[in-house]
């Protein structure tokens, strides 16, 4: 934990691979989140 | 005895009668407190506001804890290493489930029919956020305190800020952390979910006929 992070670097792209792992994660669970549905549709008429 | 007057026209001409009827007329109890929800709640994206809310309440009562026992004993004791391990990273889900909470509001445009100052008053939320996180790394009194003081104060002076807000000072950056932008961050959250209860959650974006 206290070695310092490797680096991914593409161009003008310069990202730690932990803050590029997070990004990654964020972005496939918002669209998990957008996909799935939670609960009953016992309210679908309000 | 019973009253005939409308309790509004009871207190026309006052300003708490004012107050009291602007109230009662834009945030009934039924909108405070609701028991049922439209069908498009049934989605997970509804859920990161509420993740990001429950974060700030772990951040808020680590950081009271720390704050009463202060810096001797978070660097010394377990149960210090412990509160300070779950006030940093409940800090971390709060970021992280108030952008997913941003993502969310921005593709469902969220600041459609008048919730215009909802969506305002989750900016500032989320830029005053910003500022608490770097007091409070500035507040851990360690070397990676002081290595981003050193580092952020050249920044902060070439904003003109420097100043009025000194990253080098720990007694203003730790009072702060643990008192003004608290209190700031707390208050503009019951703010945000007041407007989110007066409006109600912003419906999907219909699709276009085809």
């Amino acid at each position: 934990m206290d070695a310092p992070a490797s680096y991914f670097h593409w161009g003008v792209i310069l990202i730690s691979i932990p803050n590029l792992l997070l990004i990654i994660g964020m972005v496939i669970l918002f669209l998990v989140a957008a996909v799935a549905r939670v609960g009953s549709h016992d309210n679908e008429d309000l | 005895m019973t009253s005939t007057t409308a309790p509004e026209d009871a207190y026309a001409g006052s300003w708490t009668g004012a107050v009291r009827g602007f109230l009662a007329r834009s945030l009934p109890l039924e909108h405070l407190l609701p028991v049922r929800q439209p069908y498009y709640i049934g989605s997970w994206v509804y859920m990161f506001g509420a993740i990001t809310i429950a974060a700030l309440v772990w951040v808020f009562l680590s950081g009271a804890v720390l704050a009463f026992f202060g810096p001797q004993w978070w660097h010394v004791s377990g149960i210090g290493h412990f509160l300070n391990s779950v006030h940093f990273w409940s800090v971390q889900m709060f970021f992280v489930f108030m952008v997913l909470h941003l993502w969310g509001q921005y593709f469902a445009a969220g600041w459609r029919d008048g919730r215009a100052p909802t969506w305002m008053i989750g900016v500032v939320i989320f830029l005053v956020s910003i500022v608490t996180a770097f007091t409070g790394y500035l507040s851990q009194q360690n070397f990676d305190a002081q290595w981003i003081a050193v580092n952020a104060k050249d920044a902060i002076n070439a904003t003109g800020a420097g100043a009025f807000f000194d990253v080098l000072n720990f007694g203003q950056m730790y009072g702060l952390h643990i008192m003004l932008f608290p209190v700031l961050v707390i208050t503009l959250v019951a703010v945000h979910v007041v407007q989110v209860r007066m409006r109600g959650i912003v419906k999907p974006i219909e699709r276009r006929a085809e």
